[in-house]
């Protein structure tokens, strides 16, 4: 029977399947963080069970981890005992922890790729919701809570129920101006933040082909905020060659030998979706949301809708008035006092190449206060060996070190109440970043020229 | 995980949709390494402005000692925080009704004895409307019989649950044991696969 590339990989992990129940699906990299682990570990003390397979875990500090001074001990207690609980779990159970300080620290689906960890053809899961960014290699990989978190570390397992498989094929060129941030906002705006519910989604198309793995990645990033399990690319010669001399990426022999397997990762022709959406590439333009849901995104040129068919008219209101919005607004020109740049979606080399390169000599404009995260100790190292750290000084904009910050703001990197952020994270939930916090999510070239303005602007007419 | 007993109780409207997991429980409470107390914050943001009681907000001002918490569409969207679980748990709801939930949402609420029912928006909104109404209104809650029924017999919904989950419901099942009683066929899966 023809299969997806989903199903090629799904069918080859599935240890067994309990008759009316789930799967049994064996993972074969497990990521871990300081913030959905602790209790998942606790479990296992209380089972009196050891780490099954330490050697296929990794773990980082991210989520909940300052940005300055990270060589000082963390100053508030409840912060510190957590990440302290990561290292002495990592240590009670041989597991390879990138903790505060080591080279390889960083966001956790930051690392992963720029490490080699992920790979194509693997299942990959995380207690994280964003795990869906490792699809972009061609893999299964997903986000889990504590108890499957649980799970794993004790069996290396997941119950786990098949998902419908879902195709968007992106076909054309790209207008300038836009970038991957855009493509994954567009289609969200397009079938609404819970229009992927019970999906996972392969990506396709002459657009996707065209990208680089960054930017792909961002498009996987943001699979899980139109609600789908999930984003896939089949991988081609730009994953093979992003892979190549990777630290943790087989090397030599092995790595053509890996090549001739995953050349086989592709979806067959009569391959069975069960739902299956087109989008014509030239049909997208920069985009920005100004809602408290990612499905709530416009063209920068465009107006705030009096309503959404997704979402009946006591939410939208509620959700324009935490905004301190009002239909039929343009957002353009709408002044703003934060910029963060930063997160698992945007805060690769490439985006730092991006933003730095539109602000190359100019400065931030007074009013705003303007942030950068690089995801990891590597791309800091990068952007430092590039002096793009410097492009950013000075423009005026703060150059930290690498975490999740403002994405989730449970370190102290908050956005006060009713200021407006434009961020390059992922969700602009309220209070996502900061109690009261305002967020316009978007792509890093449009946080950058929106900094220099102080205004959200559109890069097109700058 | 506790069994799912059969029970009868009032109902807690929450007319919202697309309440995210950042609602259920901020992150910046997250901080704690054990699993217990996160009721306290739950709908952090929604029940209190500067340590405040909002008394506007259904939880505080609607005092029905409610087990069943009822809530608008693609309930629990965002992030894979259990911790959103454990939050509604802890408070006491032991069910959570709507017409639409997010995936991971309805795992960790099912790995942690917490049931939800996903039923028809049309239903869902007669049910607004009777809560509204009477904020006393019993309603009784069978899994065995997946049956979902007002006590003056008004509504009368059979629900739908995986065969699987229901068992490990009803019996306070846990899926790790489940998962540890299967390692020989995992040590087998892994010397065919080589991994
Ligand atoms: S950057 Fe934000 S979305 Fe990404 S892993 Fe960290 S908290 Fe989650």
């Amino acid at each position: 029977m023809a299969k997806t590339i989903f199903d090629k990989v799904w069918d080859k992990h599935v240890v067994d399947s309990i008759s009316n129940g789930p799967s049994v699906l064996y993972i074969d990299k497990h990521l871990i963080h300081e913030v959905t682990s602790p209790q998942a570990f606790s479990g296992l003390k209380k089972r009196n069970i050891k780490v099954f397979r330490p050697d296929k875990t990794i773990a980082t500090a991210d989520h909940n981890v300052p940005t300055i001074n990270q060589h000082l001990p963390i100053k508030e207690a409840l912060s510190r005992n957590q990440v302290e609980t990561l290292t002495n779990n990592c240590k009670e159970h041989n597991i390879n922890l990138f903790g505060l300080g080591h080279k390889y620290q960083g966001i956790v689906h930051v690392i992963g790729p720029e490490l080699g960890i992920t790979q194509p053809g693997m299942t990959i899961v995380c207690g994280d919701s964003h795990t869906s960014t490792h699809g972009a290699f061609g893999s299964i990989a997903f986000g889990i809570g504590t108890s499957e978190v649980e799970m794993v570390l004790s069996t290396q397992c997941i119950l786990q129920y098949k998902p419908k498989k879902m195709l968007i094929k992106i076909d054309g060129e790209l207008n300038d101006g836009v970038y991957s941030k855009d493509i994954i906002l567009y289609i969200i705006s397009k079938i609404s933040a819970s229009g992927g519910t019970g999906y996972f989604v392969e990506y396709s198309g002459s657009a996707i082909e065209s990208l680089s793995m960054e930017a792909r990645m961002t498009i996987c990033n943001m699979s899980i905020e139109m609600g789908a399990r999930g984003g896939i690319i089949a991988p081609d010669d730009v994953t093979f060659d992003y892979l190549r001399n990777k630290k943790f990426s087989p090397q030599g022999d092995k790595f053509k030998k890996a090549i001739g397997e995953w050349k086989r990762l592709r979806s067959d022709k009569d391959a069975n979706y069960d739902k299956i959406l087109n989008f014509d590439a030239s049909d997208i333009e920069p985009m920005i949301t100004y809602g408290t849901n990612p499905g709530m995104g416009i063209k920068v040129s465009d107006y705030i809708p009096k309503s959404s068919k997704n979402t009946s008219i006591e939410s939208y209101n509620k959700s324009l008035d935490y905004m301190g919005l009002n239909p039929g607004e343009s957002l353009l020109n709408k002044k703003i006092d934060y910029v963060f740049i930063g997160s698992c979606t945007n805060s690769r080399i490439e985006d730092l190449r991006i933003a730095s390169n539109l602000i190359k000599g100019k400065k931030k404009a007074d009013h705003v206060n303007a942030w950068v995260i690089p995801g990891s100790k590597s791309v800091e190292k990068v952007a430092i060996q590039e002096g793009i750290d410097k492009v950013f000084k000075n423009a005026g904009f703060e150059f930290r070190q690498p975490g999740c910050s403002a994405c989730l703001a449970m370190n102290e990197d908050k956005i006060p109440k009713e200021k407006y952020c434009v961020s390059t994270s992922n969700r602009n939930f309220e209070g996502r970043q900061g109690p009261g916090a305002r967020t316009f999510l978007a792509s890093p070239a449009t946080a950058a020229v929106s900094a220099i303005n102080g205004f959200i602007t559109d890069i097109r007419n700058n | 995980m506790e069994k799912f007993v059969k029970f009868d109780s009032s109902i807690m409207p929450l007319n919202i949709e697309n309440i995210d997991t950042d609602q259920i429980i901020p992150a910046r409470f997250l901080k704690s390494v054990t699993r217990d107390g996160f009721g306290d914050n739950l709908f952090r943001d929604w029940r209190y402005s500067n340590g405040k009681l909002i008394e506007s907000f259904e939880l505080n001002r609607i005092k029905n000692n409610s087990k069943i918490l009822l809530a608008g569409r693609n309930f629990g969207c965002g992030s894979s925080r259990e911790h959103a679980a454990w939050a509604i748990y802890d408070y006491g709801f032991r069910v959570v009704l709507s017409s639409f939930f997010a995936d991971i949402f309805k795992n960790n609420a099912l790995n942690n004895g917490l049931l939800v029912i996903q039923l028809d928006n049309v239903i869902i909104n007669k049910i607004f409307e009777k809560v509204n109404n009477d904020f006393n209104s019993s309603f009784s809650v069978d899994l065995e019989k997946q049956c979902f029924k007002s006590l003056d017999g008004d509504i009368h919904e059979i629900f739908e649950i995986n065969e699987y989950n229901k068992t490990c419901l009803l019996n306070g099942f846990d899926n790790i044991d489940y998962l540890l009683s299967q390692k020989e066929k995992i040590l087998n899966f892994e010397k065919i696969n080589d991994k």
